[in-house]
Order: C-alpha cells, then structure tokens, then sequence
C-alpha cells in the first residue's frame, strides 16, 4: 500500500498534482495550497501519485510504499 | 575552466534555432561551474547541471536581489533592465513577505480555474486559426496564434480591455528585450506601461469587476492585510508581462519542434491522449527558452565543490540543466511519452512559476485545437530556415511558417 503526506509549508500552489491525481490532491480555495483528499489511495492511482511526487517544484509530496 | 581560459559570452549562441549549443554538453560534463560574461560586460556564474540549477533555484541564500550594488548587470543598458530594475524589488523576495504575496496570487491560478478556462481558451484558438485559414497559406503560426492567444486569456484575467491588448505586447517586448531597444525606448516603455497600469488599478478600485485585479484590490479593503498600491502595480505588470512572451513564444517552439520531425505530429494524431506529455517534453526539450534565472548570492556557498563568494552572480540555464543525461534517460530524443517529467521550464521551489497552470493548459488546449482542426499541418520552410529572434530573456523563434 501507499501513504502519501504533504508539506504545506513547502507547497508553492504549482497545481501539478491537482492535474495529475485529483482524486488525491486539491488547492484550497483561498491561497492554492495543497490539500491531500487520500492520504491511502488505491492502487490505480499508485502511478500518478508517483509522478505528481516526482514532479511537484517544491519537493512537497511523500508517497511512502509498503507502509 | 582555468582562470586563464577564456571566459564564455552568455548567452551562447546556437547555429540552429531548434538546437542546444554543443557547449551545454561539455560544460555539464566538464565545467559545472563556469566564469561567463554577460551583454553589459559584468561576470556571473553559469550553471547548467539538473541537481545544481535545481538546488540553487530553491535556495533562499541565492536571491533574486539583482538590483544589489556589486550584483552583475544584465544588460548594457545603464540600469542592467528587467532583472535589476526597481520593479523588480517591490514585491518581497523572499521569507514571509513573499509566501504571503504568493498564496494572495496564487488562489487565482491554481489547477482547477485554469481548467475552468479551457472552453474559452479554445474558443479564441479556433476563432485564431480560422482566421489565420482564411487569409491563406503560408500562415506564420507565431503571429496568427502565437502571439494573440496568450495575450487575451492574460488581458482578460487582469480586466485589460481588447482594446490595448497591441500596446502590451510592445511594452512587454521592450521590458523582456536585451538588445533590440535603446536605454530611452525601455525608460519610456516602462514608464508609459506604468503609467497605464496606474489608471487600470486606480479604474478598479472605483469600479470593481470580476476580474484578478477587482479582487485583489477587494481583499485588500476587506481584511486590510492585502496588498499596497504599489504592490498591485508591480504584480499587474509582473503577470502580464510573464503570462505574455513566455507561452506566446513557446506555442510557436513547441509546434516547430513537434513538425520538424514530422512523426512526432502524426503519433499525437493517432493518439491526442499524448497531448499532456508532450506538452511536458516539449517544454523539457525546448533548447532556445532564453536567458534563464540570475540569482545573487548573499553569503558564501559551495556548488558542485566550487566555493561561490558573497555577491556572486549565479545563472541558472534551466534548458541547459534540461538536457542532463543524468537525470533525463535519452536527454537527447524527444520521447512524446516521457513520464515523469520533472522538467525545470519553470523553475522549482518556492519561486517556481506562479502561472504554470495556466501556461501548461494555454499549451495544450492549443495542441489539441491545432491537431484537431488542422491535421495536414506541416512547416513550410526547411527546419534550417527557422530563425531565432535574437536578444529576449524569453527565447523564442522569428517567424514560424506553416501551410496545412
């Protein structure tokens, strides 16, 4: 399985993930920061987690496996 | 590089418009670090490795304090331009000052409102290239769709009416341009631009909309913690001038790369779910993105085992750091699937681009209408005839020919 934790202060409201696994990530309404909808997602989503955490500018998603 | 090597000219010029220059390569591998010297005659640092640009980019010890006194000029003009003008330092650079500006901005560009901005965007896309049909082949895909797309769905987002839409892409050409104009021409551009942005804000404030500046200018009175005139001019100009010439440039970059190597376009014909990575790798492969980001250092530093003084003027080529072999399998192919694609086109950390949500879906939207509407499409010169236009901080190309 996966868990997925998110660093808010870190976060710079880029949106990548939001893009990638919305499912799992959203921006908050009012400063764009990130909000973690799964912090277990399924193993369909597995895939684009790993890239939004692969791709994020500012380093502020974990996705942690076998956990 | 030896002290007594002699120090490259940045930026380095590149005898095809599509490709890097052979230096990239051999820099990354054998002068991480390296001396150069910019347009104004001033000395920085160039750095062209992924992990350093990226470490760098996301370190708050190199700031964008550009207009410090020993800080290396950019440009020849007297105050070195865009990077080191005083515009530059009213929106706070860093620490709390910065986060607090940048969560102000960036609730209006986050994912989900640039997705709600899709329909419109292709709307002005297809309205675009049917025009650009209509008056015939050859189309110059930068001046046709290019230039116009970004500039409304920024003008629009501002409240800036159609109107004076022309008068922004001069301004923001003067302020973007190293080269091309004289130190009086940018003095009055950004004077006029100010000027103008002056009576925009001050419009907003007596009749707000329900555009980005009504807004913010909305919040500021609300909670009284918002931001100051000043600051609303300088983030006004700031968005319009970054939203303007970066994508414009880029739409015409990424269509001549994607039709250079004509089987690339015909692979995202025969499959548009590409659309999204291929945008990604375009951006990754783009080899003409411009200046890059100068930072300067405010204590002593160490990158990739050079000790970098206090006051150093650092460049960071996120294009260059793009290509790196060692972080990019095949750096060298442009592979339309590529996943993940962690890319620096927009920088990273805390100052990575605001806007990325709003370039990345103003890139696709256009890739899908163009496949979409304009499958024939194929460049209309040979890929050695493409010319770039010389002197921006944002690389891009002269004229992109086109017929369908």
């Amino acid at each position: 399985m996966m868990k997925v934790t998110v660093d808010e202060a870190k976060c710079c409201g880029a949106g990548q993930c939001v893009l990638l696994a919305p499912e799992v990530f959203d921006q908050r309404e009012d400063d764009g920061i990130v909000v973690l909808l799964e912090a277990e997602p399924a193993e369909g989503l597995h895939a684009a987690v790993r890239e939004a955490a692969a791709v994020c500018p500012a380093g502020a998603i974990e996705a942690a496996e076998n956990a | 590089m030896s002290q007594s090597e002699q120090v490259l000219s940045y930026p380095i010029p590149s005898r095809e418009a599509l490709e890097p220059p052979a230096e990239w390569a051999e820099l990354r591998q054998g002068c991480p670090v390296a001396r150069v010297t910019l347009p104004s005659g001033d000395e920085a640092t160039l750095l062209t490795r992924y992990d350093d640009v990226k470490q760098v980019l996301a370190d708050p010890r190199f700031t964008r304090r550009l207009n410090a006194p020993d800080a290396a000029r950019v440009s020849d003009s007297e105050d070195g331009g865009l990077f080191n003008s005083e515009m530059a330092a009213i929106i706070p650079d860093s620490g709390e000052g910065h986060q607090r500006w940048r969560r102000l901005i960036g609730k209006y560009f986050t994912a989900k409102r640039m997705a709600a901005l899709r329909p419109a965007m292709a709307e002005i896309a297809e309205q675009l290239i049917d025009d650009m049909v209509k008056r015939g082949r050859p189309g110059d895909l930068r001046a046709d769709l290019g230039f116009p797309l970004p500039v409304y769905v920024i003008c629009d987002l501002l409240g800036v009416p159609a109107a004076d839409r022309d008068r922004f892409s001069y301004w923001s050409d003067a302020l973007l341009n190293l080269t091309k104009f004289g130190k009086a021409e940018v003095d009055a551009a950004r004077a006029e631009f100010f000027q103008y942005m002056s009576e925009h804000v001050a419009a907003k404030r007596a009749e707000p909309s329900d555009d980005l500046l009504s807004e913010l200018i909305k919040e500021s009175a609300a909670e009284g913690e918002g931001l100051t005139d000043l600051e609303l001019l300088a983030t006004g100009m700031g968005l319009l001038v970054a939203g303007h010439e970066t994508t414009a440039n880029m739409i015409g970059k990424m269509v001549s790369m994607l039709l250079a190597d004509r089987t690339r376009w015909e692979r995202l014909l025969a499959d548009p779910s590409l659309v999204r990575t291929a945008v990604e790798e375009s951006l990754r492969f783009d080899a003409n993105s411009g200046f890059g980001l100068p930072r300067y250092l405010t204590e002593e530093t160490e990158v990739s085992g050079t000790v970098l003084p206090r006051g150093t003027t650092v460049i960071c080529s996120m294009a260059a750091a793009n290509r790196d072999e060692d972080v990019f399998d095949g750096a060298v192919d442009m592979d339309l699937s590529r996943s993940p694609n962690p890319h620096l086109a927009f920088g990273s950390g805390a100052h990575s681009c605001i806007g990325q949500s709003l370039a990345r879906t103003e890139l696709q939207v256009v890739l899908e209408v163009l496949l979409r509407k304009l499958p024939s499409l194929e460049l209309a010169v040979p890929v050695e005839e493409l010319n770039r236009v010389e002197g921006l901080v944002v690389g891009g190309l002269s004229e992109v020919p086109v017929r369908w």
